[in-house]
């Protein structure tokens, strides 16, 4: 216990600055990731045919093992002088998000009963407002499901982006390994699992607070 | 008013849903769509507010050609209400009514207003229910506030699509008096569609049946019941046609024309009707021998005489059979 005190004495302040650019990583990875997965998600429920095949692309993304796919991210980036560090992980990271996000906010939408789509339309509301009033608020909690999914998802892949010098909190892991020091190892791991139950439980408040209280059951 | 002119729907694939529709719904009046599942009857409403397209003649509305108007535009310009209700569950009571005042972009001030006076109308208070949220209402409210809702832009026209299919028997049948009772009121141009022969009987100026998307008849309840026009306008109302028939009369009709019996004053056992009670009922009264005398009284409780099964059967005889067209739905 003695040891651990002396240790986190030291690194307390290092964890601190790696976990913030671990939560930068992520948060901004998932924020562009939203951008574009929600937006296409509601796109595919007008369209059932690029539907299957936006779903099926954004699977295999996800059966990519991350190491690859940082990997794969190198020589792409390297065209642009970016082959290593934060471009190429943030960019693998949005990739990663696509799936959860898109598949919940088209399976969200596409699950709103028809009659109240019905009513909808035949009261006289514009697509627009249809999305906005009726079919977003109601497909709302699916949406946020995704949504979680994809931050946890991205907060423990984002630890393989130390590997290609991005930062964050997997740079005590690697070190930890390459150094065979386990406190490196196991703080580096308790830190990323404490980030990942905050933001899921902040995301679930966010959850709970949006979703109408009528549907939340 | 509302006039199809020779509607069609096929859809692609060549099944024809609606053809060759023609009928007028004139203002103020409660046209009844009726008909086995799959006639094309729903299909033939949502025409109307172009939730589907017509495939080939018209539909004009208030004399617009409903094809010459915005989509958009011409449906806040209709009421619609549903079976399921529809009512938005992310809304509050208030805000689903307001809906389409909301969408024209009324003023806060005159939707509170218009809010108050539906709500009135269904008697419920505004104040304690327009903060609530549809899963807390009950069926019966859920679908009162599905009708407002339909009415709250004042539209003249307005389609209702089974509204009441979901309802159980008892609250139907109030509800269905409480919207007559807020139609003569409104006198709205309204398109109904029912399965439920009954509820046509009741709610209906004229019955449009269909059969496979076309017209059978189109009559007034009464004489579609006496005067069915073919074979299957025979069957679909049914071996009890003359007494649903009997629905559209009340015992003031039958006083009126043949009068009733003078009361036997040494008959113990009576029971007595409002004279505003149709024949259909009184029937059924008088065929479960709850007394050995029905007796008939007004509004301030005088005895105006007593009814039997005989006079009903006379009235149905006499009136129904032999002039139907004297008769004629207030």
């Amino acid at each position: 216990m003695d040891k651990w005190m002396k240790f986190l004495e030291v690194n307390a302040p290092r964890i601190f600055d790696l976990a913030i650019e671990h939560t930068i990583l992520v948060g901004l990875a998932i924020l562009v990731a939203l951008m574009i997965g929600v937006p296409l998600g509601i796109y595919l429920t007008t369209n059932d045919y690029l539907a299957e095949t936006v779903l099926q692309i954004a699977s295999v993304m996800l059966t990519i093992p991350s190491i690859a796919l940082f990997g794969i991210m190198i020589p792409v980036f390297s065209i642009v002088n970016q082959g290593i560090g934060f471009v190429p992980a943030f960019v693998a990271l949005v990739l990663y998000s696509q799936l959860p996000i898109i598949r919940n906010t088209y399976t969200a939408i596409k699950n709103v009963s028809p009659e109240m789509r019905d009513a909808a339309k035949g009261l006289g509301m514009k697509t627009s407002q249809r999305l906005l009033r009726v079919e977003i608020p109601n497909a709302f909690p699916i949406i946020m499901a995704g949504i979680r999914t994809a931050v946890v998802l991205n907060i423990g892949i984002g630890v393989i982006a130390a590997y290609i010098g991005a930062g964050g909190l997997g740079v005590l892991i690697t070190q930890g390994i390459s150094r065979g020091d386990n406190y490196l190892i196991i703080s580096g791991s308790i830190a990323v699992a404490i980030l990942a139950m905050i933001a899921d439980g902040i995301l679930l408040f966010i959850q709970k607070r949006y979703t109408p209280k009528s549907i939340a059951n | 008013m509302i006039t199809f002119d020779q509607t069609t729907k096929t859809y692609e694939g060549g099944v024809t849903a609606v053809n060759g529709v023609d009928f007028t719904v004139d203002k103020g009046n409660i046209v009844v769509l009726l008909g086995p599942s799959g006639c094309g009857k729903t299909t033939l409403l949502r025409m109307v507010n172009r939730l589907e397209t017509i495939s080939d003649g018209s539909i004009t509305i208030d004399g617009e050609d409903s094809m010459s108007l915005d989509q958009i535009a011409l449906r806040r310009k209709i009421g619609y209400v549903i079976q399921s209700n529809g009512l938005f569950p992310n809304m509050t009571i208030e805000e689903n009514v307001m809906i389409v005042p909301d969408l024209l972009g009324w003023k806060k001030k005159e939707k509170r207003e218009r809010f108050n006076k539906l709500m009135e109308m269904i008697g419920l208070s505004g104040e304690k229910f327009g903060k609530r949220y549809p899963h807390e209402l009950s069926g019966g409210q859920q679908q009162r506030i599905g009708v407002i809702r339909a009415l709250a832009a004042d539209p003249p026209v307005m389609l209702m699509d089974e509204p009441f299919g979901a309802l159980d028997p008892i609250i139907r049948e109030k509800i269905q008096d409480e919207f007559l009772q807020i139609q003569r009121e409104v006198k709205k141009t309204i398109l109904f569609v029912s399965h439920d022969i009954d509820e046509a009987i009741k709610m209906a100026d004229k019955i449009v049946l269909l059969r496979g998307g076309e017209v059978m008849q189109y009559d007034t309840p009464s004489e579609m019941l006496v005067r069915p026009k073919n074979e299957f306008v025979r069957e679909f109302f049914g071996k009890d046609r003359a007494i649903k028939s009997l629905s559209l009369h009340t015992i003031k009709d039958l006083q009126e024309v043949i009068g009733l019996v003078n009361v036997d004053e040494t008959i113990e056992d009576t029971i007595t009707i409002h004279i505003r009670h149709d024949l259909r009922n009184t029937l059924s009264m008088l065929l479960n021998q709850e007394a050995d005398q029905v007796i008939v009284v007004d509004d301030d409780d005088h005895r105006l005489g007593a009814i039997t099964i005989d006079l009903v059967q006379k009235y149905l005889h006499f009136e129904i059979k032999a002039k139907p067209t004297l008769v004629q739905k207030g």
